[in-house]
């Protein structure tokens, strides 16, 4: 299982990373911010990651 | 990967303060990638820019670093590239930064081929302060100062610095993250004036004023939008019209600025023997 780390503190709710993953991996809370909801789907593509413009997400720790 | 990439941000300033969605974090992130995958020496290496929202990205970046005036980082720049040309000179520019107010200098830098490698973070706006043109806001397009759309027509910035004597130029925009750092690779390569349009976006103070939606919604938009550069020479014609092209734009070899003001000074020195 890949290792989903999120720092929530510096996330800015803006909907990318949820809005590019391709395996609904991530999903939002109820104030926007990013939260991991599926994460045995995920294939490691690190798209959330490069495109974080926050810098909240790092793929296999 | 941003494990790698951590050391390079001063973590005492973060989080930025940059609009949520604002792609101003991720044309940051390929800078700092292509730093590191480089490996240029980090205590050999300066950033400087000038004013803006896109401008504030030296506050963030674990180098010496110099927060300059409005338009002017590339003069700043040349003078710490001729006191030490050993140095590895960035400039970080935006759209009005670099093409309006400072639009000169971008284009005698250039025709030097001094060797900085300037990121110009395009967001079509002037983002600071509030969403007034720039000479990049495509025509038609909405600003507080075009309320009808406005009139100019913009800069191909990057066939601009061709004419002006740039001798690498590419494009890449934050959704083509892999384009764009391979690009900002390709200036610290080269050795004289490098030039990398880094297509942004700016949900705020430009999205919102043309109805583009949310920050994964120009996301999207940049993805349909844009064209491999390589793939734009076998499409017809009407498949590339108003298409943004990424990748590598041009290169070419000529003389470095610095290396022939050295030369030129052990010319003389030699003759004072
Ligand atoms: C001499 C001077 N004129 C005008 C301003 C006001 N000003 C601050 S930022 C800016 C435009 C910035 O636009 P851009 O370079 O595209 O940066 P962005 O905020 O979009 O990243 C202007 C006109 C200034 N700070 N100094
Ligand atoms: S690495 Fe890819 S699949 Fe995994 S969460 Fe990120 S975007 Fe989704
Ligand atoms: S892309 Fe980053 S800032 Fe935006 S919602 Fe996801 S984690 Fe938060
Ligand atoms: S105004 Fe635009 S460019 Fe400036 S921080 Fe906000 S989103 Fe980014
Ligand atoms: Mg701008």
């Amino acid at each position: 299982m890949a290792k989903i780390v999120i720092n929530q503190k510096w996330c800015k709710a803006c909907g990318i990373c949820y809005g590019l993953c391709p395996k609904g991996v991530l999903d939002k809370d109820d104030t926007g911010k990013v939260v991991v909801k599926n994460p045995d789907a995920c294939i490691m593509c690190r798209i959330c990651e490069e495109h974080c413009p926050d810098y909240c997400i790092k793929i296999g720790g | 990967m941003l494990k790698d990439i951590e050391k390079l941000l001063r973590q005492d300033k973060m989080p930025h303060i940059w609009c949520p969605g604002c792609g101003n974090g991720i044309v940051m992130k390929a800078m700092l990638e292509a730093i590191n995958s480089t490996g240029i020496d980090t205590k050999k290496t300066v950033v400087v820019s000038g004013i803006g929202c896109s401008s504030r990205a030296t506050g963030y970046m674990n180098f010496d670093t110099l927060h300059t005036t409005h338009g002017r980082a590339l003069a700043f720049a040349t003078g710490v590239k001729l006191a030490k040309p050993e140095l590895n000179v960035f400039v970080v520019t935006g759209d009005g930064d670099g093409s309006a107010i400072g639009g000169n200098h971008l284009i005698h830098a250039a025709r030097r081929n001094i060797d900085i490698n300037v990121v110009m973070f395009n967001n079509n706006i002037y983002g600071m302060t509030g969403g007034q043109y720039s000479p990049l806001t495509p025509h038609g397009k909405f600003a507080t100062t075009a309320p009808y759309g406005n009139f100019d027509r913009a800069f191909n910035i990057c066939d601009l610095v061709k004419g002006a004597g740039a001798t690498f130029i590419g494009r890449g925009t934050v959704f083509h993250t892999k384009v764009l750092t391979e690009m900002i690779k390709g200036a610290i390569e080269n050795k004289g004036f490098s030039f990398v349009e880094a297509v942004s976006i700016c949900p705020i103070s430009y999205g919102r004023r043309n109805k583009m939606g949310t920050a994964p919604q120009m996301m999207e938009w940049l993805k349909e939008n844009s064209v491999p550069v390589k793939a734009a020479s076998k499409l017809p014609p009407e498949k590339v019209a108003g298409k943004i092209l990424v990748g590598e734009l041009y290169k070419e070899e000529a003389p470095e600025f610095t290396q022939k003001y050295d030369e030129l000074i052990a010319r003389f020195q030699k003759g004072a023997e």
